[in-house]
């Protein structure tokens, strides 16, 4: 079975973006006075984009005295141009098929996605993490589950009945992904985040955001925040990723909050904005 | 060490009556140490009257960086003419092509295929080596130090301090100076000028107090509103660079390929030179500095 992951991390190369970012990209690379700021945007909201070109920068070969973090960062240390190039190399892979053999829906998906990387990151604001740091929950929400991206693109058929018996025997999708595949999708996701050098923080949150595995998590508050942005995206039934059952909270991040997850809901208040935000990433 | 310029001009070159003084050639700076090895950076056409007074030191052991790949860095390397005699030994340096994920020696061979060049890259006689630099790497030649910094240009460009004996200078490459894409009203703004600050004191760190320092100054502040972005900076922004570095000298160097040596006189005589210590120079070919 680690042959299959090791074989679906290489395919994982080949990937590509979002359909709608793809085609935002090339649209606004093919002005030769691009938007700075409306490229940044539309590469961090796409999973796979800011992945690929996160790994392509922080790359081992290239050598940077620094680890970059965000697409901001990339341009102020690379230079726009460079950004512009690398995004343009990534969309011209191509686009993910919005409807997979697996019947993961892409567009659900990466709504999904980006309600739970918007929740991270408000419920971060609000409990107090300084501004400077709350790109890296955004982020963690936006990755967390790029893991079924990965299985529903290369083993489409297995990932299938994953998808189905999870909601058929409603048991935790990870569960199902473990029988069907060999592995789940946090395995899967932080192993991508790990090989393509992103921050140990991120590849744990990953790994970590339906549980506690035991191993060492490098940023235990990140960890803890996406595991509840995640039930809250999950509860609000903001976009699907083929899983609606809610995971228990661990004592320790009951403890953190100090409220249920109602009493979360409540906290973060009203998140319609964000959702029609993220919307504007997804519909063409 | 003893520094050379060989080269001063930005994007092509420029032969003509009107830069007859400065000089034509695109960018190439020659530093002989004390020990007496031969670093070069850059390859641009100055590079081909430097080869020439270099033949008279064969077998030739010579180490060439890049700051970038792009042509008016470059163009000269294939007409160095001791890449063609046997027996020399020539390391060149420069960054991994992390955007078509090709190294350094790709890069370059590729400005010799058929369709550009007589002779093919694996047909030169001397033993030519190529290194890959991350970034910070320092490269000991001898007791002499050589280490890079990324700047802030189209392509990625490195900018490089070389220590001999005591001595220092710094050569910026092409080089703009950082600037936010955010205006102040937008969220990322803050979290933009904090990046950029902690990428300039980097760069400062690594270059205070250099006693040369060699800066890209392509444009006037009036020529400057149009081309923003295209990686270039200004006289005024060396200038600038020069107050929180504190060099002995700086030299502005990459002169527009339109400039005459009249124009480039004039623009140096209403530069606003704060008074202190250091002391500005326009670079100019043939001139050299003994430090």
């Amino acid at each position: 079975m680690k042959d299959v992951q090791q074989n679906m991390l290489k395919m994982a190369e080949g990937m590509p973006a979002f359909p709608k970012s793809v085609h935002r990209v090339l649209e606004l690379t093919s002005d030769i006075n691009c938007d700075a700021k409306e490229l940044v945007r539309v590469i961090e909201h796409d999973p796979v984009l800011i992945l690929k070109i996160l790994k392509l920068v922080n790359s081992a070969s290239f050598g940077l005295y620094q680890k970059i973090t965000s697409i901001n960062h990339a341009v102020v240390y690379l230079g726009l141009n460079t950004v512009k190039n690398l995004a343009i190399i990534t969309a011209t892979i191509g686009v993910l098929p919005r409807k997979n053999k697996a019947g993961l829906e892409m567009d659900q998906f990466l709504l999904h996605s980006l309600a739970t990387a918007a929740i991270a990151k408000i419920l971060a604001s609000k409990m107090g993490v300084p501004d400077a740091d709350l790109f890296d929950y955004f982020l963690a929400g936006l990755l967390h589950d790029i893991g079924k991206v990965v299985f529903a693109q290369f083993v489409p058929n297995k990932y299938k009945t994953a998808l189905d018996n999870a909601i058929k025997k409603e048991i935790p999708l990870y569960e199902s992904e473990r029988a069907a595949v060999g592995a789940d999708h946090c395995q899967m996701g932080s192993m991508v985040a790990a090989k393509w050098q992103l921050p140990a923080s991120l590849v744990d949150c990953i790994r970590e955001h339906h549980g506690d595995t035991g191993e060492n998590i490098s940023d235990q508050r990140l960890s803890d925040y996406l595991f509840i942005a995640n039930q809250v995206s999950k509860e609000l039934k903001i976009g699907f990723a083929g899983e609606s059952l809610l995971d228990e909270i661990p004592d320790r991040i009951a403890k953190r909050f100090g409220k249920n997850l109602q009493e979360i809901i409540a906290f973060i208040g009203d998140i319609s904005g964000e959702v029609d935000k993220a919307l504007v990433f997804i519909k063409n | 060490m003893k520094i050379k310029f060989w080269g001063v001009r930005g994007s092509i070159p420029s032969p003509g009556p009107k830069t007859v003084r400065y000089g034509g050639n695109t960018t190439c700076i020659y530093i002989e140490t004390d020990e007496g090895e031969h670093i070069i950076l850059d390859a641009g056409t100055g590079i081909f009257p430097l080869a020439h007074t270099l033949l008279s030191k064969l077998p030739l052991k010579c180490h060439i960086f890049l700051t970038h790949t792009h042509w008016d860095h470059i163009q000269g390397l294939p007409f160095f003419v001791p890449i063609f005699i046997p027996g020399n030994v020539i390391d060149i340096y420069g960054a991994f092509d992390l955007v078509t994920n090709r190294n350094l020696k790709d890069v370059l061979s590729r400005q010799m295929d058929y369709t550009y060049f007589p002779v093919r890259e694996a047909e030169l006689k001397a033993e030519i080596k190529y290194h890959v630099l991350h970034e910070r790497q320092t490269i000991n030649i001898g007791s002499t130090k050589v280490t890079n910094v990324l700047m802030n240009h189209p392509v990625l460009n490195f900018g490089y301090r070389i220590d001999n004996n005591g001595k220092s200078m710094f050569f910026t490459g092409d080089n703009e100076p950082l600037y936010n894409i955010y205006d102040p009203a937008d969220d990322f703004y803050g979290e933009y000028e904090k990046l950029m600050a902690q990428k300039n004191n980097m760069i400062f760190e690594l270059i205070q107090g250099v006693d040369v320092l060699i800066a890209d100054a392509a444009y006037t502040d009036e020529e400057y509103k149009m081309k923003r972005g295209w990686g270039h900076g200004t006289h005024s922004s060396c200038i600038e660079m020069s107050k929180v570095v504190r060099p002995s000298a700086l030299y502005l160097t990459h002169h527009e390929p339109t400039r005459s040596d009249d124009d480039l006189e004039k623009i140096y005589q209403n530069i606003n030179v704060p008074s202190g210590d250091t002391s500005y120079f326009l670079a100019k070919e043939g001139l050299e500095i003994i430090l």
